[in-house]
């Protein structure tokens, strides 16, 4: 996993709640044997029409900012269980999704692969959505050792909760597997406890 | 202390807590499929490592199968692809596989319950959502990510923060016409698609333990719906009497001796939960979704109501303008052009049951395509041992080859741009069903007679 370092960038707005991991991704093209190019099809039905035209008005092709932060609705990445979802975002460019409120297994999936997932409340949402809107070139910072959240312009500065291990593991590019397998001795302690 | 029956299971697989962290879980049984498995083996293999536990995994071929001419090789190259690495990963890391013409073959959710695997008191991951399923049994089941399955495939554990626990506890008789789907379609109604996102779900209560296992897999199967982790309920005398026999339970005193162990899974008087929510059999009745996730759900002769419960006006507008539908619309009566009666949430033999016993003698609508496609080959064959699919086939129904098909669209199985299905699925997101496609979630029985009439029917007025 990539290490995760501080970072300047401008907001992709994408104001629409539910946003599934079938509309992020869809299962046709859960196809590959990699985890690579899922980028190419990210919110491939909204962006492109079924002749596979361009949808000009849908935010990621109207908005050009060559941003790394996803800011979305309420219950981003709900449904499937599909990493692929994860995937996607993190190829297309972004290596932050802000929202409201996230779906468990999403947010798993993002952290698994470097992606940081940022929650506000509603109504900061609400706030950033608004200023955005107003002007897509304001830069925003993302700190992951401070834990904060903070726009150039001096008006927004928030902090965010991740626990301590995820921190370290994003901030270190550190790999849960290898972890997992430097604790065998516990598990193998576990299942002679376990198994008869 | 007193505990809930998720404390119970949870306390007894924690390997490790890690101080501000996740605890370190272990997982009893691994279920694995073709479509979110390739990238875990490839992990393994480039840490030159093998499957720790290939006893505990369980693998067969279901997302993106055919559901016609299993025979034959599969069509599509990518989904060749994948379910040849599916074997040749089976193959190498030693792990049983009922692939494609196996006996056992068959929708992951559906196989585990019905071969014996699944059973009380487990912890059980697939990297699936809907794993939430087993959780009928008592056990703790969730879906996970491909980092998570490549975890369990290495480890056979799980980094995993504990869930908040909620109740939903529903009492009283179910009315005439109500089936396991529309109660879990009512509860998601209620609490909205988000509304369960943090917790794991109990369910209890005279209305839940009225039901037969097939029934409480439906209602564990859509936790997810909400945005549960997953659902869990009490196991009793219909899950011990479900799983005598079944061909990966125990046997003889062994089986005695569980259930003497299972007996224990329940939740402690006074246990404690996060929340806690209550609802009365009497008021659900047959449900059917109008909208773009699961929450947006109405009892089936009500009309479209000016919002959705977390949901904003732009949000919930788009939602209809896709559905091609406007506030006040009523559901009733509302042709249709597809009949998808299936997936991991509806097609076991009891759904089966009960769509061919309403539908037996008809014929259905001409303007109508209506698909049933059995959950495994085990519930494809008493099927057709019981006559059901000479049924299906006499009223003008496909009835097609095990897999997950149109539920997610990932195989041929597609309902095209704009068309309108019923669908006992799952999931009606935008696209879910194929690109364009509008879906309507119902239970087996409503589709199955809404099929013979052409357009969104009651049952209780047939």
């Amino acid at each position: 996993m990539e290490k995760f370092k501080q970072f300047d960038s401008t907001i992709m707005p994408l104001n629409i709640e539910n946003i599934d991991t079938d509309q992020i991704i869809p299962a046709r093209f859960l196809k590959a044997i990699t985890r690579d190019g899922f980028g190419d099809n990210l919110f491939r039905d909204w962006r492109y029409d079924s002749n596979n035209k361009l949808i000009k008005d849908f935010e990621l092709n109207r908005i050009q900012n060559n941003s790394k932060i996803l800011l979305a609705g309420r219950n981003f990445g709900c449904g499937s269980s599909r990493e692929h979802a994860a995937w996607a975002i993190y190829d297309y460019g972004y290596r932050v999704v802000v929202s409201s409120f996230f779906a468990d297994i999403f947010k798993n999936n993002a952290l698994n692969n470097g992606l940081l997932v940022i929650q506000l409340d509603e109504e900061k949402i609400k706030h950033i959505f608004e200023k955005v809107n107003k002007d897509l070139n304001i830069l925003f910072n993302v700190n992951l050792k401070n834990q904060t959240f903070s726009s150039y312009d001096g008006d927004l500065k928030e902090t965010f909760e991740i626990n301590e291990y995820n921190k370290t593991c994003l901030i270190n590019g550190y790999d849960n597997i290898d972890y997992l397998l430097s604790q065998k001795e516990k598990i193998l302690n576990f299942e002679s406890r376990n198994e008869k | 202390m007193a505990k809930t029956l998720f404390d119970k299971v949870w306390d007894n697989h924690v390997v490790d807590y890690i101080p501000n962290g996740p605890s370190i879980i272990y997982i009893d049984k691994h279920l694995i499929h073709e479509v979110t498995s390739p990238q875990a083996f490839a992990g393994l293999n480039n840490r030159n490592i093998k499957v720790y536990r290939p006893d505990r995994t369980v693998a067969t071929a279901d997302h993106n199968v055919p559901t016609i001419d299993q025979h034959l090789p599969i069509k599509e190259t990518l989904s060749r692809n994948q379910v040849e690495t599916l074997t040749k990963n089976c193959k190498e890391h030693n792990i049983d596989l009922f692939g494609l013409g196996h006996k056992y073959q068959g929708i992951v959710h559906v196989i585990g319950p019905e071969l014996g695997i699944t059973q009380p008191g487990m912890t059980i991951v697939c990297g699936d959502s809907h794993t939430s399923t087993h959780g009928a049994f008592g056990s703790i089941a969730f879906g996970i990510g491909t980092s998570e399955v490549e975890m369990v495939l290495s480890t056979q554990c799980i980094l995993q923060n504990k869930p908040k626990k909620m109740l939903i506890k529903i009492d009283g008789e179910l009315n005439n016409g109500v089936y396991s789907k529309d109660i879990i379609l009512y509860i998601i109604s209620k609490i909205s698609a988000s509304g369960g996102t943090g917790y794991f779900v109990e369910y209890s209560g005279s209305a839940i333990q009225s039901l037969s296992m097939e029934a409480r897999m439906t209602i564990c199967n859509m936790s997810i719906e909400m945005g549960a982790r997953g659902g869990i309920i009490a196991p009793d005398d219909i899950t011990f009497e479900y799983i005598k026999g079944k061909k990966f339970a125990p046997k003889g005193d062994e089986f005695e001796e569980s259930v003497r162990s299972w007996k224990k899974l329940k939740s402690d008087n006074g246990a404690k939960y996060d929340k806690i929510l209550e609802f009365e059999a009497s008021d659900i009745e047959p449900m059917i979704t109008y909208g773009t996730n699961p929450g947006m759900g109405i009892k089936i002769n009500e009309s479209i109501p000016e919002k959705s419960l977390n949901s904003s006006n732009e949000s919930y507008n788009k939602s209809l303008k896709y559905m091609g539908l406007s506030i006040g619309d009523q559901l009733l009566n509302k042709k249709i052009d597809y009949v998808f009666i299936g997936s991991c949430t509806n097609s076991r033999i009891e759904d089966l049951r009960i769509a061919s016993n309403l539908i037996k003698g008809k014929k259905k609508a001409d303007h109508v395509n209506a698909w049933v496609i059995p959950g495994s080959k085990s519930v494809e064959k008493v099927a057709i041992d019981e006559g059901l699919d000479q049924i299906f086939k006499n009223a003008g129904f496909e009835f097609r080859q095990p897999g997950c098909s149109a539920c997610l669209a990932m195989n041929e199985d597609k309902i095209p741009k704009e068309k309108y299905c019923i669908s006992t699925s799952n999931r009606n997101f935008e696209g879910r069903q194929g690109p364009g496609a509008r879906t309507f979630l119902a239970s087996p029985a409503t589709a199955a007679l809404s099929a013979i009439n052409g357009f969104i029917t009651d049952i209780r007025n047939n």
